[in-house]
Parts: structure tokens; C-alpha cells; sequence
């Protein structure tokens, strides 16, 4: 989009959770960048550190979880080591997190005004009244019918989609210039997924907004995001284009991966399932992490790949990447 | 919500008959009082006209009949001993027992909630284990030993206050209360820290594993993402949903306060429905025991309907009508 400088820029990212069972890398040394407007997917299976990432970067993570290395530099302002009320301002604010679970994000005991009320009123000196106005509009805009009585309704009253679109509208609130969505369409169903994606895209394009969308569903990125960057026990494998990168994958993660969804011209031959399971992150050796799983393996692979950058604005973590097929 | 109370009500008129049955059939079962009330060297036939005159006469199930009768015109018997009717005595001594019940609720609440929240808060800190071991103890100590060690520590060792009695009383709409005049309050203090003692461990365990649980909730961690301050997310998110469970289970509880308050009653000499119940089982004045039992399990009806109101009030979901009674 805009050639100034990145909404979002992430510089080898390191969160680890210090357990007494020893360092869980959740996070260990991701960097990539988000542009304005832009959608960028960020794709793995469960536990590679996706949600950590987000949670990295809102300054919320978990004891024992740390940022150990690297730089989130935000609208040109480093966030780790930012003190805490500093980064209040900016949670909710400029940047703002929609969750998986859509029944378990809103509060139950709290009406539906009250939460998005204090979500305005956190950051701005307005009035109760000019801020439930705003309410109003946001639920509105998410396309939730007369939103003046669905105001004072319990979460519970809503069904899920409606609650979604709910956190959705209490993330626009206060016109963030970043949002991470952490698999905000994983609990619904299909046609409300294809609602919300639609919206969601359409909002950064119009607003400028710059968006992180977590799945661990290839298809819904496909149609979303521009970028896509594929996550693997910790580690960013593969990066590029949405398009070259479902077309043309390079890292035989990714490739095992797009192999594994269903599609119509693959009709009545057995799916791919890439063999073996996540590794434990307690237990990662210095190899390549995937190795247990690769089919193209080999004695160099028990050294940590770099990344490298096959074609420009490709990038990819393999000694044997996929690039005879291109 | 009507036909809530209406099912409530019908249902408690039946637990309050056959309970009144029970309690007939046991106290029959403890022993005669004409052994007891009746002055052993009076000759026979002042004994027998005592008798009649009690009416101990008659076979059982007519004394039932009789009782349930005049039970449903307000009249729950007089009492042996006092002469005086059952229920007038119990009133007498109601306000006693409220006012102590009430005080130790206060207290458990008012210091039991904090603390619970600050140990469910900073569990490993030094401050959250402190809270969890006193709370290990007020659950494990026998209230009445408790009770013993608080007299001797603070009444007869220290003699910083008084050992029995109310204390001097004000008057509030009729009512004795006395935790108003500094006297009065200077002798509930310890009866009321000994009955609470048990229900402030209990609200500190509760309050510590609501606020840990809710920590924990996708909601809090939402709460903090909208960048709300740690104040109103634990003052309000936490908060409101940890006094779900604590309100239902304390609601509950005060009716076991009441009870319990029987054994602190005795040790203080607190002079409320408790001690009159021992010393009325100790003479087997039958009018007052079959009294005081129905009026407490009338009294527990009462709290649960009225927690289950405040339940419903408190959390969104839940709505009366559909509760099962
Ligand atoms: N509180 C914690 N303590 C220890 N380890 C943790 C904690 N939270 C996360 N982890 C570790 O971090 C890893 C990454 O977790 P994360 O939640 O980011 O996965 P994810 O990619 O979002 O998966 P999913 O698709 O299931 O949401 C997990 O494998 C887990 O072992
Ligand atoms: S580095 Fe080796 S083991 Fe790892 S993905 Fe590439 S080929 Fe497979
Ligand atoms: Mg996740």
C-alpha cells in the first residue's frame, strides 16, 4: 500500500515462558512486518506460538511468559520494555485484539453498554452519554439490528456470531491503527465467517487499518489476507504473498499443509496429512524443528536453517526448499 | 416470577408440616418432663392434675392434632417453664441471636472478600499464603475451643473485654440492639469474632478461588486488551462475578449461623434463641424446643428464597422462573 514507514514492525521476537519444567520458546525469533491497510495472515498449527505472538505485542502474556529479545517497534515506538501505564494507552486504543471464543471474551455479568462504555471511557474524558452514543454507531456498523435495546442486553442474550460481532465493534471503537484477530471466526459457522471476513477486509481498505488475522485454517486466510507469514514451533518457515505462497509453497511445512485442505480438484483422492505431531517446545534440539515430520530430511538438517530468500519477497527457513515445482 | 413464589410457598408449607411431625414424634422420644417439671415429692394425685392440666394426658396423636391446630391459629403452646407462650419467649430472644448472626456475617464479609481477593491475586506472595494458612486454621479449630481461648486470652489474661451478656442495649423500632452503645459492642465483639470465625474462612477460600478462577478467563484478559486500568477489571470484571458464588453460598450459610450460634451462645452467655434452646432441652420443655425448631427451619426457608432472588439478580442467566424450587 503507502511506501512510508510500517504500521507494525517485528524484529526477531523472542517470548519464552520459563517453567520449572524448563524454557517454553513459544515465540523464538519471528520478525515481519505489517503495512498500512494491509491483512497479513499469520497461519500454524496449534501451539506454534501464534497467540503468544499476539499477546506479545498487546503486552499481555502470561506469567511466566517473557519477552527475552527483539523489538516491536509500533507506529515508530518500540512497545517491549514500555512501561505498563504507557502501554495501557495504546491497548484498546491503537491497537486493539478480538479473541477465538466469542462466548468467552465478553463478560456475563456485565451488560453489553457497560462494556463498551469503559472500552471509550479508559481512553477519553467524554461523557457517559457521548460515549454510549458511540456504542451505538460501532454496533451498528457491525451490522447488529436495533442496536439502541441490544445495548443494555446481556452477552448471553446474543447468539455467537452476534456476540463476535459484538468484540468486533468494541475493537473499532476507538479507531485502532492495528487489529489482531486471534481465529475470530473459528467458532462460527460458515456463512457468518464469510460475513465477517468480508467486513473485515473491507474495513481495513476503507480505514487504513492494519490487521494480524491468526488461523490455523489455510482456507481463510486465502481469500483475506494479502501476506502470509506460516508459523512452526516458534519459528516463521515460510513468507511471501498470500497468492505465490498457496500457489507455489516452498518449505515442505507449508507445502504438506496446503496439501492437507480439501479442495474440488483433488475430489475422491485421499487427503495428504502431514505424519507425526507437534513437537514439544520444551524439547526442540537445535536441528530444524520440523525434521521428525520431513519427508526431505537429511543430515544437514540437524543444523538450525537461516532464512533464506528465494525470490524476492519470498522468504523461507529450509535447506531443501520446494523450488524444482516453480 | 409469581408462579415462582407460589410453587416456593406450597412447597414450604409441606416441609414445615412434616417437619413439625418429626419434630413432635422426637421429642416425645427424648423423655417425659412431668419426671422433671414436676416436684418429685407432690402425692399423686397433684401429679396427675398437673398432668391433665399440660395436657400429657392424652395419646399422642391427639396432642399432635391439638398442636397442629392451634399451631395454624398462630399458638405454638406455652411454655412449661415459663408459662408464658413458646413463641413470645423465642421473640423475646430472636433480636440477640440476629443481632450476633448479623455481626459475624458482617465481619466475615466485609474482611472476608478482600482478603480472599488479595490472596487469589498474589497467591505465592508471602501475604496470600499468610491469608490462606489463617484461614486453614479457622476452618480446622473447634468453634467452642476457639471461643474458650478468646475468653481467657482477651477477657480473663487481658481484660480488655467482657466474657458474657449483651451489654447495655438501645432501642431501634422496639428492638434491643447492642452494638450501637460502645458497651454493647465492647461485649459482641468477641462472641460474634468466634461465630465468624468459621464463615471468614469460608468467604476467604471462596473469594480466592473466584478471583483465581476469573484471572484466568478469556473475559479479564479481553478487559485488559480494551486497556481498562487493573483497578476497574479487578474492581468491576472480577469482582462482580465472584460475588456470584460468594453471595449463594453465604445467603446459605447465615442460616447455619444461626444454628451454630447455639454453641457460642453457651460459651458467651449471649442470651439469644441458642442458650434458650440448650436450657429448654435441659428441662424438656416441649413447647419451646418444638418452637424454636420450626421457627429456625421457617427462618431457612425464608434465606434461601431470598438468596435465590439475589441470585437471580446478580447473574444475568439466571432467570426465577426457571430455576427448579
Ligand atoms: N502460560 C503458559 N505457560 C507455559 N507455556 C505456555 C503458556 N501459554 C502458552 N504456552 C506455550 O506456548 C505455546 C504456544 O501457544 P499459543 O497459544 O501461542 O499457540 P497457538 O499457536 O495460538 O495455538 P492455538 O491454535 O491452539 O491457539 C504452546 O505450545 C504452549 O506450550
Ligand atoms: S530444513 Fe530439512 S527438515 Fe527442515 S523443513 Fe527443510 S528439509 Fe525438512
Ligand atoms: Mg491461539
Amino acid at each position: 500500500m503507502s511506501q512510508s514507514q510500517p504500521t507494525l514492525q517485528i524484529e526477531d521476537l523472542k517470548t519464552h515462558f520459563l517453567t520449572k519444567a524448563g524454557d517454553v520458546k513459544a515465540v523464538d525469533g519471528i520478525s515481519f512486518n505489517v503495512n498500512k491497510g494491509e491483512v497479513l495472515g499469520l497461519v500454524g498449527e496449534s501451539g506454534c506460538g501464534k497467540s503468544v505472538t499476539g499477546f506479545s505485542i498487546m503486552g499481555l502474556i502470561d506469567h511466566p511468559g517473557k519477552i527475552v529479545g527483539g523489538r516491536i517497534i509500533f507506529n515508530g515506538t518500540d512497545l517491549v520494555g514500555l512501561a505498563e501505564t504507557e502501554m495501557r494507552k495504546i491497548r484498546g486504543r491503537k491497537i486493539a485484539l478480538i479473541f477465538q471464543d466469542p462466548m468467552m471474551t465478553l463478560n456475563p455479568v456485565l451488560r453489553i453498554d457497560t462494556q463498551m462504555i469503559e472500552a471509550i471511557q479508559a481512553h477519553e474524558n467524554v461523557s457517559r452519554k457521548v460515549a454510549r452514543l458511540r456504542a451505538r454507531d460501532a454496533l451498528g456498523q457491525v451490522g447488529i439490528p436495533s442496536p439502541d435495546e441490544r445495548l443494555r442486553a446481556y452477552p448471553h442474550q446474543f447468539s455467537g456470531g452476534m456476540r463476535q460481532r459484538v468484540a468486533i465493534a468494541i475493537a473499532l471503537l476507538n479507531k485502532p491503527d492495528l487489529i489482531i484477530a486471534d481465529e475470530p471466526t473459528t467458532a462460527l459457522d460458515v456463512t457468518i465467517q464469510a460475513q465477517i471476513l468480508y467486513e473485515a477486509q473491507k474495513l481495513c481498505r476503507d480505514t487504513g487499518t492494519a490487521m494480524i488475522w491468526i488461523t490455523h485454517d489455510l482456507t481463510v486466510v486465502a481469500g483475506l489476507a494479502d501476506r502470509i507469514c506460516v508459523m512452526y514451533a516458534g519459528r516463521i518457515v515460510e513468507k511471501g504473498g498470500i497468492d505465490e505462497v498457496l500457489d507455489d509453497p516452498f518449505h515442505p511445512y507449508t507445502y504438506g499443509l496446503i496439501g492437507s485442505v480439501p479442495s474440488r480438484n483433488k475430489r475422491g483422492s485421499p487427503l495428504y496429512q502431514i505424519p507425526g505431531m507437534t513437537p514439544s517446545l520444551l524439547k526442540l534440539g537445535s536441528g530444524c524443528a520440523f525434521r521428525e515430520r520431513c519427508s526431505r530430511a537429511d543430515e544437514a538438517c540437524k543444523n538450525m536453517p537461516q532464512a533464506t530468500k528465494p525470490k524476492p519477497g519470498r522468504e523461507v527457513r529450509c535447506f531443501h526448499p520446494h523450488l524444482e515445482t516453480s | 416470577m409469581i408462579a415462582f413464589l407460589i410453587r416456593r410457598l406450597t412447597q414450604s408449607g409441606l416441609v414445615l408440616l412434616v417437619m413439625s411431625l418429626l419434630v413432635f414424634i422426637g421429642v416425645f422420644a427424648i423423655g417425659n418432663p412431668v419426671d422433671i417439671l414436676i416436684n418429685p415429692d407432690a402425692d399423686q394425685e397433684e401429679i396427675e392434675r398437673a398432668i391433665k392440666a399440660l395436657g400429657l394426658d392424652k395419646p399422642m396423636w391427639e396432642q399432635y392434632w391439638i398442636f397442629l391446630v392451634n399451631a395454624l391459629q398462630g399458638d405454638l403452646g406455652r411454655s412449661f417453664v415459663f408459662n408464658i407462650p413458646a413463641l413470645q419467649l423465642i421473640w423475646q430472644r430472636m433480636p440477640a441471636t440476629l443481632e450476633l448472626a448479623g455481626f459475624a456475617m458482617f465481619l466475615s464479609i466485609f474482611l472476608g472478600i478482600p482478603l480472599g481477593m488479595i490472596a487469589g491475586l498474589k497467591p505465592d506472595s508471602w501475604v496470600g499464603r499468610t491469608i490462606m494458612s489463617g484461614s486453614i486454621l479457622g476452618f480446622s479449630l473447634p468453634t467452642f475451643w476457639v471461643g474458650l481461648m478468646m475468653i481467657l486470652l482477651f477477657a480473663v489474661y487481658l481484660g480488655w473485654l467482657p466474657a458474657s451478656g449483651r451489654g447495655e442495649t438501645v432501642d431501634v423500632f422496639g428492638v434491643p440492639v447492642s452494638f450501637l452503645t460502645l458497651n454493647g459492642l465492647s461485649h459482641i465483639l468477641l462472641p460474634a469474632i468466634n461465630l465468624a470465625l468459621f464463615k471468614l474462612s469460608l468467604t476467604i477460600r471462596l473469594a480466592r478461588a473466584g478471583t483465581r478462577e476469573a484471572m484466568l478467563m478469556d473475559y479479564v484478559k479481553f478487559a485488559r486488551a480494551k486497556g481498562l486500568s487493573n483497578a476497574r477489571v479487578i474492581m468491576v470484571h472480577v469482582f462482580k462475578n465472584i460475588m456470584i458464588p460468594v453471595v449463594t453460598v453465604l445467603g446459605l450459610e447465615l442460616g447455619n449461623v444461626i444454628a451454630f450460634s447455639v454453641v457460642t451462645e453457651t460459651i458467651f452467655s449471649w442470651p439469644g434463641m441458642g442458650k434458650l434452646i440448650i436450657d429448654s432441652i435441659n428441662v424438656l420443655d416441649r413447647p419451646v424446643i418444638v418452637a424454636y425448631l420450626l421457627m429456625t427451619v421457617s427462618m431457612f426457608i425464608v434465606i434461601n428464597l431470598v438468596v435465590d432472588i439475589i441470585y437471580s439478580m446478580l447473574d444475568p442467566r439466571v432467570r426465577l422462573g426457571d430455576m427448579k424450587s
